[in-house]
């Protein structure tokens, strides 16, 4: 039987993938000119526009969301459904994937503009991420869902290696590798038991298998549900359940799956640590919020507690582990382990926090990225960079120092970060409302530790330091890369409208 | 339709900040007439709406601005003013315009003028942008009307505020702001979960809609929490003794212009807030905690007294006083009655006024002697400095409440409050808090008068000096024994008849502390002119070597005093800056009704279902 495949839907993923293959030809056919680096940049960078252009497109075109990828009617298969929707929630996040990817391009210019790397390649894992990263939030089944975060992770582990001869990107990248394929058994083992549950990988019949309102296939008498009054609530669920959320808690970096972040961090190089702290992390909400608010929406009462008490250790480790840092990536990559504790937080209230989560992940993205694209800009010529390596920033180059000056205070949620305020208070209501108030007050104990590194580092920017003479290598694609971050960051603090326009129906 | 006026009260300062970013290079000539500037159309504002304020309808809100701004939060841009916050946004308007005043008025040569363009960077941009940031968020957190917004205005002040003091400030500058940022962070961040509950239960986060509600809609479980934990933010901010510990080092740290701009407008914030969020909009919440808010504000009382009794560094001594201060208002709060709200609403604007001007006298002196210590003063300011001796003389005697100034009223009130508290609350305990909070007014006297025995009275501690070579005169009655202070060694604690209650050493004049901040400034002008390049930066992270610090001192004495004057009386910037608090300390003092006749019809809205 023939599928029809509605290309239109998948135009985004398939734009990657094809310029992917398109660059890795060409780094292998031209010729190793100087000039040729750039080029494959900005090649890189037109797939990922025009893959943009794609989901605005689909985005403009309104209407009833597309899906591809279909059982056929005909097939009398329980539980029809598609395995690719492209719907409001799918639209959001790749938007928010590929904007990033803009910022992470840009960045990749000035990292490989050194010549250590080999460019093809680097460009091809990236694509092949964004391929995996687009195509998560529109995966409607477990398999796709698995694949497409596989997806995603796999590339990383290679893009962390590619600084070849460096002792301690090679460790980020085992580091990274094992952590990652112990979580995905981990995962696939649970994904395995849902379905033997539910008879079925598509997450709508899932979610109705769990909720109690279809029957589950093999289950004694007809029509009994498994969560039948007499039964009681298989194990196997909550087994299930734990184990599908403990494989996403590792690509979100939540604890107790948090111990790679700082060295993974640390040794990539910064595009890809900004990659892991961004694109990968919103890779990972998706995953979470597609399981826990379309399959497992009827098992909150298992789903929900874990999910509260992983936001609250989350958050609280972050924030600790990042007081005591005094390198820059090292302290970035902390905090955002404690920042996908507050991203979770909504989560555990109820699945309608889900639009709180997403407004929050949409306004880190920005303000994260920026913090990196400046941290990327200082460690040309600080390589340790070391916090202290910011000191008097604002006195040698004072456009660097405001621009990372506010995206620290966004994160710290303190106005003119308004941002950021908005995303903490967004996140808070949500949490007030749902009546999880010990959450409420652990992440406003943790909002105030937050405070500390980030107003900490911030003064160090203005405080007077030795004025290191240093020669300077222009890196116009990571002023780029600077402005697109910050731009959008403010334009979020000026009008956070935006984000709750776009984030509140999903 | 008069709403454009609050709307101009926040925006002016702010485009002002945003223009310092925008055209820097055009504004850097008359940097020091920009901030006045600025300042000075707010405060023409301020005046503005003061004048075409309807006193007949003191109670509803004016100038009203009411637009939609994230209606995903709900959050509308709602500001207004009432007889509650008229006087406190006028006062803010004030504060900020004289201190920028202060900063700029004449050449700004002098110590404590930080606007001074000097090598290394004494940032006066950035100082001006700051001081122009935070007016925003201060006015605002006085004309908001929607409790988000408030919150908002609230956090604004958090940030500059911090690098008023981490940058422009002492010795300790470092440790005084982390400690006031984190501890008003959580204050605020408690706070606004507690708004947060307000707006779940009731789901609409507009004051004036809230405060006509009394409390509808909402459990009385429901208002004691959330009234905890509004409480517990805007007590950081107030502060009420046990949450105070962060204000003695901010205060003592910051430059004198962020000390008085904390103690004057800052501390007022979380006070307005009572009297605008916490009690009309959660009045069961107040009763049942009324009786503790009434405790703590008498705890208070008596600790900040008996605190600064054993203080010896002025500023701290005045920090302190605050929290005894804050004390009489929040008792007036407790209370819940027409009288004592009243009350506290008057001590709120009175201390604005006399601790701005004791902190403005405190700067001075400081800027004068390199020390705020009082044994190391040593006495008999009215002798050598007649003028600043005698401008602290009656601040401390407003600060104490004498009767016919400003300070007197507040405190009178709230204790009155306290006699016939509100219906709902225990009488007995009422009286034996007016009872304490007596005392504490005689323990407030005592400190004052025994500050102004070490300071201003006495014999001076310097023998009349031979070596003095001042050549010019000071604009304002030099006095020319003064001269010789910064130049002789002989300052012992005895000369000033006092005994120190502590066995930490006096130190003498001669060697001040490590420079920094506004100690270091002559020193590195006298490097300036001695062709040094003053490579340090202004905020120095290192410790200079002590000896040179000697030398550079010693230089400093002859170099200032070849100028005109070593220690000048008081100078026409600083009055600038002070008359215009004295008239008004004296004008509420004498005149109270000016005040009490705004509040009174607000209050008694605000009081509504209570009273």
């Amino acid at each position: 039987m023939i599928q029809e495949i509605d290309y239109f839907a998948i135009a985004a993923p398939l734009t990657l993938a094809l310029v992917a293959g398109l660059v890795l030809v060409l780094d292998a056919f031209l010729p190793a000119r100087p000039r040729v680096r750039p080029a494959l940049g900005l090649i890189t960078l037109a797939g990922v526009l025009v893959a943009l252009g794609f989901v605005v497109a689909q985005a403009v075109r309104g209407g009833a969301a597309l899906s591809t990828f279909c059982v056929p009617p005909g097939l009398n298969a329980p539980g029809d459904g598609c395995s690719f929707v492209v719907d409001r929630f799918t639209l959001i996040f790749a938007g928010l994937v590929l904007v990033a990817a803009v910022v992470i391009v840009l960045m990749s210019m000035t990292e490989l503009a050194g010549g250590d790397i080999p460019v093809g390649e680097w460009y091809f894992l990236l694509l092949c991420t964004l391929v995996g990263a687009v195509t998560l939030p529109a995966s409607r089944d477990l398999i796709m869902l698995v694949v497409a975060l596989e997806l995603v992770s796999l590339p990383v582990f290679a893009l962390t290696a590619l600084k070849r001869y460096d002792g301690r990107s090679s460790e980020a990248a085992v580091k990274l590798f094992l952590v990652s394929v112990v979580s995905t058994a981990v995962m696939l083992f649970g994904v395995s038991l849902l379905y033997g549950i539910g008879g079925s990988v598509f997450l709508d019949r899932l979610g109705a298998v769990l909720g109690g309102e279809a029957a589950a296939p093999g289950w004694p008498g007809p029509g009994a549900s498994v969560l039948g009054a007499d039964h009681g609530l298989p194990g196997v669920v909550t087994v299930g359940v734990v184990l599908v959320v403990a494989g996403f808690a590792f690509k979100i970096a939540a604890v107790p799956f948090h111990a790679w972040a700082a060295d993974v961090y640390q040794g990539a190089p910064l595009p890809v640590a900004a990659l892991l702290s961004v694109i990968s992390k919103a890779a990972g909400f998706a995953g979470l919020i597609l399981v826990l608010v379309t399959a497992l929406s009827g098992q909150a009462g298992t789903g929900v507690p874990i999910v509260a008490i992983l936001s609250a250790l989350t958050m609280t480790a972050g924030n600790l582990l990042a007081m005591r840092q005094r390198s820059a990536v090292r302290l970035l990559a902390w905090s955002s382990v404690a920042q996908s504790g507050y991203i979770l937080a909504p989560l555990a209230v109820a699945s309608a926090g889900t639009g709180a989560s997403v407004a929050y992940l949409v306004m880190y993205a920005a303000m994260n990225l920026g913090a990196f694209a400046v941290v990327m800009l200082i460690s040309r010529t600080a390589p340790r960079n070391q916090l202290d390596d910011y000191r008097g920033l604002a006195f040698r180059s004072p456009v660097a120092a405001l621009a990372l000056a506010f995206c620290l205070i966004c994160l710290a949620g303190l106005p003119p970060g308004l941002a950021g305020l908005f995303a903490k208070i967004v996140v808070f209501r949500e949490i007030v409302d749902g009546g999880a108030g010990w959450l409420a007050v652990v992440m406003a104990v943790n909002t105030v530790i937050g405070l500390y590194y980030y107003v900490a580092w911030t003064a160090r920017l203005f405080s007077p330091g030795e004025a290191t003479a240093v020669t300077r290598r222009p890196a116009p694609a990571a002023w780029a890369a600077i402005g697109v971050a910050v731009a959008v960051a403010v334009l979020f603090s000026a009008a956070p409208q935006l984000v709750l326009d776009m984030t509140v129906v999903t | 339709m008069m709403g454009w006026v609050s709307v101009a009260l926040v925006g002016v300062p702010l485009l002002g900040a945003v223009a310092l970013v925008v055209a820097p290079g055009a504004l850097r000539p008359v940097l020091r007439l920009y901030g006045p500037v600025v300042s000075g159309a707010t405060l023409v504002l301020a005046v503005v709406m003061m004048a075409a304020f309807d006193h007949g309808r003191a109670a509803r809100p004016q100038f009203a601005v009411d637009q939609p701004w994230i209606p995903g939060l709900g959050l509308r841009f709602h500001l207004g003013v009432d007889g509650i916050s008229l006087p406190l946004v006028v006062l803010t308007a004030l504060l900020t315009f004289l201190c920028f005043a202060y900063l700029s008025w004449g050449g700004g040569r002098r110590p404590g003028q930080l606007l001074r363009a000097r090598p290394g960077g004494a940032r006066p941009r950035a100082l001006v942008f700051t001081l122009l940031v935070l007016e925003v968020g201060m006015i605002g957190t006085f004309l908001a009307l929607d409790l988000l917004l408030f919150f908002v205005f609230f956090e604004i002040v958090l940030v500059p505020m911090y690098f008023l003091i981490a940058v422009w400030g002492g010795e300790g500058r470092r440790r005084a702001a982390v400690k006031f940022i984190l501890y008003t962070l959580l204050g605020s961040v408690v706070m606004l979960l507690g708004l947060l509950l307000i707006w779940a239960q009731t789901g609409t986060l507009d004051i004036v809609a809230l405060g006509e509600a009394h409390g509808a809609g909402m459990s009385r479980s429901v208002q004691v929490l959330a009234f905890a934990a509004v409480g517990i933010g805007l007590a950081v901010k107030t502060p009420m003794w046990p949450l105070h510990t962060w204000l003695p080092d901010a205060h003592t740290e910051a430059p004198t212009v962020g000390s008085v701009l904390l103690a004057g407008v800052l501390l007022k914030m979380g006070t307005y807030g009572f009297a605008r969020i916490a009690i009309p909009i959660l009045p069961e919440g107040a009763v049942a905690v009324a009786p503790w808010l009434g405790a703590l504000a008498v705890v208070g009382i008596i600790y900040g007294a008996l605190a600064c009794l054993a203080q010896r560094d002025l500023k701290r001594m005045i920090a302190y006083s605050s929290v005894g201060h804050m004390g009489f208002v929040l008792l007036g709060f407790a209370t819940l009655t027409t009288v004592g709200v009243n009350g506290a609403l008057f001590a709120n604007v009175a201390h604005g006024l006399i601790t701005g001007l004791l902190f403005f006298v405190a700067g001075g002196i400081k800027d004068r002697y390199h020390t705020a210590d009082m044994p190391s003063l040593g006495g008999g300011m009215l002798a050598t400095l007649p003028h600043l001796g005698a401008v602290l003389t009656f601040a401390a005697i407003a600060s104490l409440g004498l009767p016919g100034l400003a300070g007197f009223w507040g405190e009178m009130l709230a204790l009155l409050g306290a006699f016939q508290p509100a219906g709902g609350l225990p009488r007995g305990l009422f009286l034996t808090f007016m009872v304490v909070g007596g005392l504490g007014a005689v323990l407030t006297a005592a400190y004052f008068l025994v500050m102004l025995s070490r300071v201003t009275h006495g014999v001076p501690a310097v023998p009349r000096p031979a070596l003095v070579t001042a050549g010019g005169r000071g604009d304002v009655g030099l006095d020319d024994r003064t001269a010789a202070i910064s130049a002789t060694a002989e300052v012992t604690s005895g000369a000033a008849g006092w005994e120190t209650p502590d066995e930490r050493p006096v130190r003498p004049l001669e060697t001040p502390p490590p420079a920094t901040g506004e100690d270091g400034h002559p020193q590195e002008e006298a490097a300036e002119e001695r062709g040094h390049p003053a490579g340090e930066p202004p905020v120095p992270e290192e410790d200079r070597p002590l000896s040179e610090e000697g030398r550079l001192v010693g230089e400093d004495g002859r170099a200032v005093g070849e100028r005109g004057g070593g220690m000048l009386d008081v100078q026409r910037y600083e009055l600038v800056a002070w008359v215009p608090l004295i008239v008004l300390t004296l004008l509420f003092g004498l005149w109270p009704k000016l005040l009490l006749s705004l509040t009174t019809p607000a209050v008694q809205t605000l009081l509504g279902a209570l009273s």
